[in-house]
């Protein structure tokens, strides 16, 4: 057995040429930034969803309407933690009616904050598709969800944790692979 | 800080972080008001009773329409139509609702404490909707959340409330909510309504109009209840309305950027003139649209897994 320790798994250099493919990878799909719409998910996803507005008006040169949404009110265990959990924001100030939604969220791991998502999105409007695009798959579904852009397939197991720091500068941004602690019962 | 309140009776023990979280909480909430679809499915399977002792529209359906916001199943039971009429006792009523198993009642009472009294014997969670003279805690907390989305803040700013003092459980709800907060809160009114031990809760109190109303950033007008008139506490309304009513001369002595606020319902022409209660500074409709957010703020905290704990 291995010591249980952090390991890194991409630094800021390597997200960055992760997240740079996984923009062309959308525009590829897409045909083309037109109609395209990003939210990311509070809060993991929201700076990710940022970086690939940015990378779409380098490649295409247009904006791309990009938003947020919390999924604590759509959580399917919110009368089973033991307190409520803080709230945080949504903002989705644009139409999503016919729009090619993107979902950005920085790990996929049950599936069930997307399943959280899709329903929160469903209530702002009817969007052509969504999609869903994470920077990690670190594995373990509990619901038949796939994402369409992978940055990374990191296969785990179930005690590990996997830390996308993206809170501070982006030279600063690295994913964290935190090998099983004993400590974290699951 | 970690929301661990099981009832909300009183803002007299609510520490400010505690308030600042329900406001956090009540700003999230009012982002789905702003939605097509004013729904979220957060509170699905839980039930709260409006349980209602007391005449009242709009913090009952101010309570309802939260509870609905929140896909909650909401009850009204009003005392008028209900057995208390046939002679129940506050607790055998209680009692029989909660056998129904509700998650939270929302109590409304002519009596100091009712409230408190049924936190203690049933096992569900309690909002206090207004207990006699005593408190209204979700009005304290609205009334702090309108001004801080007026102003931007609380501290330092001189809030005049003018009026009923005496029997207003508003007022004692917002000496805590926004004194606590920092604000300089002068209380006005006839002597016979403005009992002078309020200034031990660390109010000022003056019988002058014009002093209470001078550079205040807030103006809260109270409700004059007209039924109080028969116990003469005031020799005639008209007199009441030239001496404490909120007409433009007195209201220009405020600061120039001051809000109204009332909590409703209005005696147009009585405490506040007709055009101040229609004008750009007034916050009383935002007031009402405020409640709705902080209610569904509160009824969101309180259904949380409380069920896991007992």
């Amino acid at each position: 057995m291995k010591k249980p320790g952090k390991k890194v798994i991409l630094d800021s250099k390597g997200m960055e040429r992760v997240l740079s493919r996984l923009t062309h990878e959308i525009l590829e799909k897409n045909k083309g930034a037109e109609d395209l719409a990003l939210v990311g998910i509070w809060s993991g996803g929201v700076p990710l969803s940022k970086f690939i507005q940015e990378k779409i008006r380098a490649i295409e040169g247009v904006e791309v309407p990009a938003g947020f949404v919390d999924i604590t009110l759509y959580r399917d265990d919110l009368s089973r933690a033991g307190y409520q959990p803080r709230l945080k924001r949504t903002e989705i100030p644009f139409s999503i009616d016919e729009k090619k939604v993107i979902l950005v969220d920085d790990v996929l791991f049950t599936g069930r904050t997307i399943r959280a998502a899709m329903d929160a999105l469903i209530d702002f409007g009817r969007p052509k598709n969504i999609q869903l695009a994470v920077l990690i798959d670190r594995g373990h579904r509990e619901l038949p969800i796939r994402a369409d852009y992978v940055g990374r397939n990191v296969p785990t197991s179930r005690s590990e944790t996997v830390d996308v720091m993206v809170q501070g500068g982006r030279e600063e941004w690295k994913v964290v692979l935190n090998e099983a602690a004993p400590a974290r019962g699951e | 800080m970690q929301w661990r309140r099981r009832h909300v009776l009183g803002l007299a023990d609510f520490r400010v972080e505690e308030m600042e979280f329900v406001i956090d909480t009540a700003r999230s909430m009012e982002e789905v008001l702003t939605r097509d679809i004013k729904k979220v499915p957060a509170l699905r399977g839980k039930t709260a009773v409006n349980l209602f002792f007391e005449a009242s529209t709009r913090t009952r359906t101010s309570f309802e329409i939260a509870g609905k916001r929140l896909s909650a199943d909401v009850v009204n039971f009003s005392a008028a139509t209900s057995s208390v009429t046939k002679g129940e006792t506050l607790l055998d009523t209680a009692r029989n609702i909660e056998a129904m198993k509700p998650n939270i009642l929302v109590v409304r009472h002519p009596a100091s404490g009712a409230p408190h009294f049924l936190s203690q014997h049933v096992s569900c969670s309690i909002i206090n909707a207004g207990d006699g003279a005593n408190e209204h805690p979700s009005q304290g907390l609205l009334d702090l959340y309108t001004i801080l989305k007026a102003k931007g803040k609380v501290s330092g700013l001189k809030i005049a409330i003018i009026g009923d003092i005496l029997h207003s459980r508003v007022v004692r709800s917002n000496l805590h909510s926004l004194g606590r907060m920092g604000a300089k809160l002068w209380l006005c009114g006839p002597s016979t309504l403005v009992p002078k031990e309020m200034e031990r809760a660390g109010a000022r109190v003056t019988y002058d109009m014009r002093e209470a109303v001078r550079d205040a950033d807030v103006v809260m007008m109270l409700r004059i209840q007209l039924e109080r008139q028969k116990t003469a506490y005031f020799p005639s309304l008209r007199e009441y309305s030239r001496m404490f009513g909120l007409s433009r001369a007195v209201f220009s002595l405020a600061k120039e950027d001051a809000v109204i606020m009332h909590p409703g319902p209005i005696n147009r022409g009585v405490e506040l003139s007709d055009d101040l209660a229609d004008s750009a500074q007034s916050r009383i409709l935002n007031q009402v649209e405020s409640g709705v957010a902080v209610r569904m703020a509160l009824l969101y905290l309180l259904a949380g897994g409380h069920d896991a704990a007992h």
